[in-house]
């Protein structure tokens, strides 16, 4: 589809196209635990907006920007969401993600701070340039660089 | 620490098959938030797989297995929404009434129709087409008969020949002045399979 108006894939193929790259991305900027409710709230924002989408050749990055502000969002929303009530909150049966609690590569990557963490998993898990990471991030490019370059540091002295 | 860990981190807690749960769980949210405008399924059936298509209005189209499928679902995109998500839940009844057509165990069908992928000439001719019941026969010229356009046999012919929703809306039952077969937008071997199955043909 040259010049004309460009049609949109289908949600579908947009989704089978991106699942895995973003599911991949959550489950480190998240953890395992949270990574499938991380990923259905990025694809459901998505899909809300989708129809108003008018870019269907950068829909890659569309998508990995939002996962990145739900990934933020959610370590922001981490303290408010325990909220004291009368009732034992129900538990959601998960299975037990297929990880290893106690690799201590886990604590020390919730250790981060959350612009930190996602721009580390970016560069490190998705092998993204800077520039792409700023634009996921919506910050400069001089930013994103700082941020890895931090949150690499801290990951490496808390293995230490 | 070197960056490898990460993604080895990564790869163990993230697979195909976790992501393809949670898409799972998603579709499922998607439709309770009415947030799916088209849902497509496929089915078997003895004329090949069908792929089935349905909004909240009704079923929009059915497509057989050897029309492209890029090209049936840019059709969708283009005149309905790009979202369109695989979930069978809003194609049940529709799936259901198929089998049961093919089955033998139903000569009509009570299903709404979403008529956008449709032309208001096309649709003239597809709503008298619908009136031709199981096991009958009515040729191009009695359709433009009734619409009363007597001398349009070949836009009806064009009409029929169009139609995005074959096996419900009976485009199948249209034959040529002498009984021939003619032309049928799936081949005829589906046009006489089907027609068979109704007991117009032996």
């Amino acid at each position: 589809m040259r010049g004309g108006s460009a049609v949109m894939p289908p949600f579908q193929q947009f989704l089978e196209a991106n699942r895995a790259t973003v599911y991949r991305f959550l489950t480190v900027a998240v953890g395992p635990q949270d990574a499938d409710d991380a990923f259905q709230e990025t694809f459901l924002a998505a899909l809300r907006a989708y129809p108003r989408v008018r870019e269907p050749d950068k829909l890659d990055r569309w998508i990995l920007a939002i996962a990145s502000r739900k990934a933020i969002d959610h370590h922001r929303g981490a303290g408010r969401r325990a909220v004291p009530t009368d009732e034992p909150p129900e538990r959601p049966v998960h299975d037990p993600a297929p990880h290893d609690p106690d690799d201590p590569l886990w604590s020390a990557v919730r250790a981060l701070p959350p612009r930190q963490r996602v721009a580390v998993v970016h560069r490190h898990v998705l092998d993204r340039p800077y520039a792409e990471i700023a634009e996921l991030m919506g910050c400069s490019e001089q930013t994103a660089r700082a941020n890895v370059y931090q949150g690499t540091k801290r990951l490496r002295e808390l293995i230490a | 620490m070197n960056t490898n860990d990460l993604k080895r981190l990564a790869s163990a807690a993230s697979s195909s098959a976790r992501a393809r749960r949670a898409t799972d769980e998603l579709t499922e949210r998607a439709v309770a938030e009415g947030l799916v405008d088209v849902a497509v399924a496929t089915m078997d059936s003895p004329i090949g797989e069908l792929f089935v298509a349905v909004t909240p209005t009704g079923l929009v189209s059915v497509a057989f297995e050897d029309e492209p499928r890029d090209e049936v679902l840019e059709r969708i995109v283009r005149q309905i929404s790009p979202r369109v998500l695989e979930v069978a839940a809003p194609t049940d009844e529709v799936r259901r009434e198929l089998e049961q057509y093919f089955h033998s165990q139903r000569r009509s069908f009570d299903l709404s129709i979403d008529r956008r992928l449709i032309g208001d000439f096309a649709w003239s001719v597809l709503r008298a087409t619908s009136r031709v019941g199981y096991g009958e026969l009515a040729t191009y010229g009695q359709i433009a008969a009734r619409i009363h356009r007597p001398t349009a046999a070949r836009a009806v012919g064009r009409a029929l020949g169009s139609n995005p929703i074959p096996i419900v809306i009976p485009c199948h039952r249209v034959v040529g002045a002498g009984g021939s077969l003619t032309g049928y937008a799936g081949g005829l071997p589906r046009k006489q399979t089907l027609l068979r199955l109704e007991g117009s043909l032996l």
